[in-house]
């Protein structure tokens, strides 16, 4: 096959270069500038695809973003494969490989066409009725295999290959459209001086200029109009022009998503990324978007061959494709005689207009006659015939009281169809602009913007090309005055007019059939018809939002743009209410489908986060360290040594630190410093303890809470100095405590002279923990005695370490004599290595959060997350020893002294837990309960918050939150796992060394 | 041992490529400057400078920067090795009123980010209105680049300084080397 | 996005920001003096407004600073946005219109 349809002049595509591409597998040639619609047209193919429920033979309907049926999927391989992309918009390129969808095995033979003659049984809402019995049968049986039927196309099989990018801009005038509106709306907000962005979704600047024939603008050919126009702006330096990019989204406060497609059109592996997301403020918008033609609803509607006029005059003029031989016109609307007499012209026999209208009059009309084509006034349309292809329209008379003659059949191999315009009024809808309904005009049309917004051209209604160019200069003006530019005189544009059109329907033609025997379609691609929108109604469904979700009118990604007018019509039709009354749906983003790798953008892989590396990462990574997640951080996990598991390696880890010493990157903690006169004061009122008498070179454990008395986060603070204080949080909290901080600084307790910085990077922490601390320590330090006498547990004082100065912290988080030696980050990886390979002798081990994890827990220590989840108090966790009770307020301190917080309630408290069996590890999350034997729902006392071998005790150990916890020290409880009952008994939370006499080594 | 120790730059893993127009930077000496909001201090001797009141606003001299990032909060730019002079000197001139003068020199880098495409490149990350009229020379703020914060200081027409906190520098350069490389 | 008016740096997009809740929801002077159900009212009693709503915002990835804004919840357009400690401008919105 090789275009036998193509026209032998005319279109803007070019007669030079052929393209090649395939269709399901077929070798096809089109011509560079046709879609691949237009190819597949140009080679006599209309059958494009299945439809969604009934998979029903569809065709070509449109010649652009509206197409429901001709959807593809694209991509030479799988890590290019876009599914459900409109052939209407897929240019062509050389090698261009594309498939149906919905079809098995192929798009002629499709089993599942038999949903086609069970239809009467699956009508909408089918699946909310049917397949609800027996239990589980829905998930386990139907849904799989209706899912497998219905549906548009296939996810691809590979992660995708290309890359996306994603860019901020900004402008004063934003012009959506680059039809005659739009482009006159540019060309004055140039004039005013503003900064615009022009984006059409087309290949192309122009619209329907595009394929515009007939008309002059301002004495010359529309086309030429429009090249000189466009050479105008692109020269004016202060447009940006995106072609090829949709404006999908309308946002709050002028923002708007555009989608670019740069390299979709090109041949080959083409570089760089495939779409950039645009994310466009505005001072001031102009939606220029321009009209949508609406399908009529009768009998068989959706048959291959079966087309939009203004489709078919479009392939015609601006692909040079002639879309079949013998043409059936059906319309309520003149621009169909347009389409009919530019078809005719381009060779296609006219076999009749049918026009609903009892007596249409105007331009078109009377053109369309004096070329003596047979019109057909005050005619109906009862049904198709044809499987493949429509092969004939049975036409009927029908009389003004709305009864139907006897049908006579005229055969075609098109058939054309026009119920008038819609306006594009999605962006407009989309920004909660108010519609009106415009009775004149039978449509919905925008009101009362709620953004700084302008609306040109047919997206409100204007059709003659001499207004809609007035229009969108005048609103180009107006969008540039508002963004502060200067006065633009007003515009007008002289053209060769074309007659002017008019006319239009709503809803479904009489048909004089019975209308439970046929299928009239409103919504092409969801396979809604003009029945089920009855059905819905009869069912009680009153509101359009209901009907539309009930029926799927207009859902997907039609969005009301062919169907939402004719479902209006008829919902209009039965509730005898009008459509002004029933209102419309709403129109939701995106405007058409867009994929989810332009959002995704740059994060991706390892970009997808920031992930975030202490500056001894690398150290450890080349010790073969295995790291975990802490927030955003990678803290090394455990120093597997090879051969070892991490049971393995914790254990060694364990146990040297316990015997030796043991090093621990704990760079992650966050760190605020906290300077001024009134620091202390502020420490008093944020955290529960007493600040005022803390001397300087001395540190204490520090709990913070939650207004509502709930520990929010814990850490070691400093005093440096009477006016400095070195604050430091969990990993995970340090940005939510400074955050909470700086807001209690500045909304409560703003006479307070303190500042917050954050010093967490600042700062590498290299903790030395074990027996051995200080021995491998005391060379590196100058500048300062670490003796016990000197330096004892919890000071700190300033000093150099390795020859940098550092902030040297006595502190145990193990257990074991410890210290934390804060260095400037760049010197952190240097300070490490020194301090490890002298410890070496002493039997210095790495360790990792595990490690740390299990040393701690044998300690009882806390960690905030593990022994709290929001609802643990100081007293619940054994920590109220550390509240200054003679401090009048702390935050949380008032929420302490509510009923239910404190004494006299059984709350859960922190405790230890030992297994009856050493060798059995509780799960952490376990929970815990009296009597394993009581029937469900039992009594749940409390549950395992850490649990951990400890190689220490050479045992098993857990801590846990239990009701009443210390109460029952000693008391036997159960743990109930699948299968099995483990006994365990509660313990104080301390396992190791309960005097601290290991503290002082 | 004074001062011997290797020092790390934050990029030293990052596997770095020739880009004409993006330089990360070598050590400087930082600080965090908070003073009351409504103090107006004078000209700085330690910086040569007044610290700049005007929101979002820069000043300069030879041997220093002061940034404004907030109602009384600059942040100090100055070469490494005067790093403990300026504090010294600021701390004796600031001496008798309420401030707070912490160092953060390491807590975060510098990256300069220059050329005709410049602003177009940050655009792929910032969420802010580059163009000079909106974001003039001498202008600088906290801002995003996509899921970093940065401080963006425009030092010429087209030639901005970036600060950006030490482990969010790897991501930002990445990011910013895969933007450069697309075709504008 | 939103663009909202910092009051220190004016227009910003949204990402720079953070949202904190409802504004001027007093904490006592002194929280010893209120009563339980006071204090339970300040820590989870909100006013959840259909329409102009007072609320709290941080400037977080600009200039750090928290500050309170008159935002209309139904179009989520800002009516006014004010330092912490100036008073509500509702009565001089009111009166401009």
């Amino acid at each position: 096959m090789s275009q036998n349809f193509r026209l032998p002049t005319g279109g803007r595509v070019n007669r030079a270069k052929t393209i090649n591409f395939t269709f399901d597998g077929r070798r096809m040639s089109g011509l560079e500038g046709d879609t691949l619609a237009s190819a597949l047209l140009a080679n006599g193919e209309h059958l494009a695809g299945r439809s969604f429920k009934y998979h029903r033979p569809r065709g070509i309907l449109s010649a652009g973003a509206e197409e429901p049926n001709a959807l593809v999927g694209v991509g030479a391989d799988e890590g290019h494969y876009s599914p459900n992309l409109r052939a209407t918009q897929v240019e062509l390129f050389e090698g261009l490989v594309a498939e149906s969808q919905n079809r098995s095995p192929s798009l002629r033979y499709d089993w599942a066409g038999v949903n086609n003659l069970i239809w009467r049984f699956i009508p909408a809402g089918f699946y909310y009725k049917t397949f609800m019995w027996p239990r589980g049968a829905w998930t386990k049986f139907f849904e799989p295999r209706i899912r497998a039927m219905a549906g548009l196309g296939r996810a691809p099989r590979a992660p995708d290959a290309t890359t996306y990018a994603q860019r901020y801009a900004h402008c004063d005038v934003l012009v959506v459209g680059a039809g005659p509106a739009g482009l006159a709306a540019a060309l004055a907000a140039v004039q005013g001086g503003q900064r615009v962005i022009l984006c059409d979704e087309q290949n192309e600047l122009g619209g329907s200029l595009l394929s515009e024939t007939d008309a002059a603008i301002d004495g010359i050919p529309a086309v030429r109009w429009l090249s000189e126009t466009i050479a105008q702006l692109r020269s004016a330096g202060s447009v940006q022009i995106l072609t090829r990019t949709t404006a999908f989204g309308y946002f709050p406060h002028n923002m708007l998503g555009l989608v670019e497609r740069l390299t979709d059109h090109l041949p080959g592996a083409a570089s760089g990324p495939r779409e950039r997301l645009w994310q466009v403020r505005a001072k001031q918008v102009v939606l220029a978007a321009g009209e949508i033609e609406r399908p009529l609803v009768f009998p068989d509607n959706d048959r291959p061959g079966i087309m939009l006029a203004g489709a078919a005059r479009i392939y015609a003029s601006r692909y040079g494709v002639k879309p079949g031989q013998r043409a059936v016109i059906v319309t309520a609307h003149d621009s169909a005689y347009r389409a009919a007499l530019a078809l005719y012209q381009a060779g296609v026999g006219i076999a009749a207009i049918a026009d609903v209208r009892a007596n249409p009059q105007g331009g078109w009309v009377d053109l369309a006659r004096k070329a003596g084509l047979p019109v057909r006034a005050g005619c109906t349309i009862t049904g198709t015939s044809g499987r493949l292809r429509v092969t004939g329209a049975d036409l009927a008379p029908l009389a003004a009281d709305g009864t139907v003659g006897a049908s006579e059949r005229v055969s075609c191999d098109l058939l054309l169809m026009s119920g008038g315009f819609t306006p594009s009024v999605h962006l407009f809808s989309q920004s909660r602009g108010k519609l009106v309904y415009d009775e004149a005009l039978g449509a919905f049309v925008p009101g009362a913007p709620a953004e700084d917004c302008w609306v040109a051209g047919a997206c409100r209604g204007v059709s003659l090309l001499s207004e809609v160019l007035a229009d969108g200069f005048a609103k180009g003006a107006s969008a540039a005055r508002a963004a502060g530019g200067g006065p633009v005189p007003a515009r007008s544009f002289a053209t060769t007019q074309a007659p002017a059109t008019g006319g239009g329907f709503a809803g479904a033609l009489p048909h004089g059939k019975n209308p439970a025997s046929v299928r009239a379609f409103v919504d092409f691609q969801n396979d809604s018809t003009a029945k089920d929108i009855k059905l819905a109604i009869s069912e009680g469904l009153r509101s359009i939002e209901h009907i539309k979700r009930y029926t799927t009118t207009g859902m997907a990604t039609d969005q009301g743009k062919i169907s939402n007018m004719n479902a209006l019509g008829i919902a209009t039709d039965v509730l005898a209410r009008p459509i002004a009354q029933i209102g419309t749906t709403t129109f939701r983003m995106p405007y058409t489908p867009t994929t989810f790798g332009v959002f995704a953008g740059y994060a991706r892989g390892d970009l997808f986060d920031t992930v975030r590396r202490t500056p001894v990462h690398h150290w450890a990574q080349a010790q073969g360290a295995v790291f975990e997640d802490v927030s955003l951080w990678k803290r090394a996990r455990y120093f597997p040594l090879p051969g070892e598991d991490m049971h393995q390696a914790v254990a060694r880890e364990c146990r040297a630190v316990r015997a030796a010493a043991g090093i621990f990157d704990a760079s992650t903690l966050g760190k605020i410093e906290v300077v001024g006169p009134d620091a202390a004061e502020f420490l008093n009122r944020m955290y529960v303890n007493a600040w005022s008498k803390l001397k300087p070179g001395r540190l204490r454990y520090g709990l913070l809470l939650r207004e509502d008395g709930f520990i929010l986060d814990d850490g070691v603070i400093g005093r440096m100095s009477d006016e400095c204080f070195h604050v430091t949080t969990t990993t995970g909290g340090a940005a939510r405590v400074l955050t909470m901080m700086e807001d209690y600084r500045q909304t409560e307790f703003p006479e307070l002279k303190v500042w917050l910085t954050s010093t967490t990077e600042q700062w590498a922490v290299i903790a030395l923990q074990g027996p051995k601390a200080r021995e491998i320590l005391a060379p590196f330090v100058e500048g300062a005695d670490i003796s016990h006498a000197a330096m004892p547990h919890m000071s700190v004082v300033e000093c150099r370490v390795a020859g940098v100065p550092a902030r040297l912290f006595r502190v145990s988080f193990t257990g074991e004599l410890g210290f934390e030696i804060n260095v400037p980050a760049d010197y952190g990886r240097a300070v490490w290595e020194a301090i490890f390979a002298a410890g070496q002798p002493a039997g210095l081990v790495a360790y990792g959060t595990e490690t740390m994890h299990v040393l701690r827990a044998e300690k009882g220590y806390i960690i905030v997350g593990q022994e709290t989840d929001g609802t643990v108090t100081p007293d619940d966790a054994g920590l109220s020893w550390a509240i200054g009770k003679a401090k009048p307020d702390f935050v949380g301190k008032r929420a302490l002294a509510r009923a239910g917080m404190g004494e006299g309630v059984q709350r859960k408290q922190l405790v230890g837990l030992l297994t009856d069996d050493p060798q059995v590890v509780l799960e952490e999350g376990a929970q815990l309960v009296a009597d394993p034997a009581q029937p469900p729902p039992m009594t749940m006392l409390g549950h395992v918050t850490s649990s951990y071998w400890s190689a220490t005790l050479n045992r098993s150990m857990a801590l846990a939150l239990v009701k009443n916890g210390r109460a029952r020290i000693g008391e036997t409880l159960h743990v109930p796992m699948p299968g099995r009952v483990i006994r365990v008994t509660i313990t104080g939370p301390v396992f190791y060394d309960a005097e601290g006499i290991k503290l002082d080594g | 041992m004074a001062e011997t120790m290797a020092r790390l730059h934050p990029l030293a893993a990052v596997k770095t490529v020739a880009d004409a127009h993006l330089l990360a930077q070598g050590p400087m000496g930082r600080f965090s400057l908070r003073l009351a909001a409504n103090a107006a201090p004078a000209p700085l001797g330690a910086l040569g400078l007044s610290l700049p009141l005007a929101p979002c606003r820069a000043a300069q001299s030879e041997t220093a920067a002061a940034l404004w990032l907030g109602p009384g909060e600059w942040l100090l730019l100055t070469a490494p090795e005067r790093a403990s002079a300026v504090e010294a000197a600021l701390r004796a001139e600031l001496a008798g009123q309420a401030f707070s003068l912490v160092e953060i020199s390491h807590r975060q880098t510098g990256l300069s980010l220059s050329g005709p495409r410049a602003a177009q490149r940050l655009n792929a990350g910032c969420p802010l209105d580059l163009d000079l009229a909106s974001f003039p020379v001498g202008m600088c703020t906290r801002t995003v680049f996509a899921k970093a914060e940065i401080v963006l200081w425009r030092t010429g027409v087209e030639a901005f300084h970036i600060e950006v906190w030490r482990s969010f520098v790897p991501y930002l350069w990445e990011l910013l080397v895969i933007v450069g490389a697309e075709t504008s | 996005m939103l663009l909202i008016t910092c009051p220190f740096c004016g227009p910003r997009p949204e990402l720079e920001f953070g949202y904190a809740g409802e504004a001027h929801v007093v904490r006592a002077q002194d929280p010893r003096e209120v009563s339980d159900l006071q204090w339970t009212e300040y820590l989870y009693q909100r006013s959840n407004v259909r329409g102009v709503h007072a609320e709290r915002w941080r400037h977080a990835h600009g200039c750090a600073q928290f500050f309170n804004a008159l935002r209309d919840t139904t179009t989520d357009h800002f009516v006014a946005t004010y330092r912490i400690g100036e008073p509500r401008p509702d009565a001089a919105v009111e009166a401009g219109r």
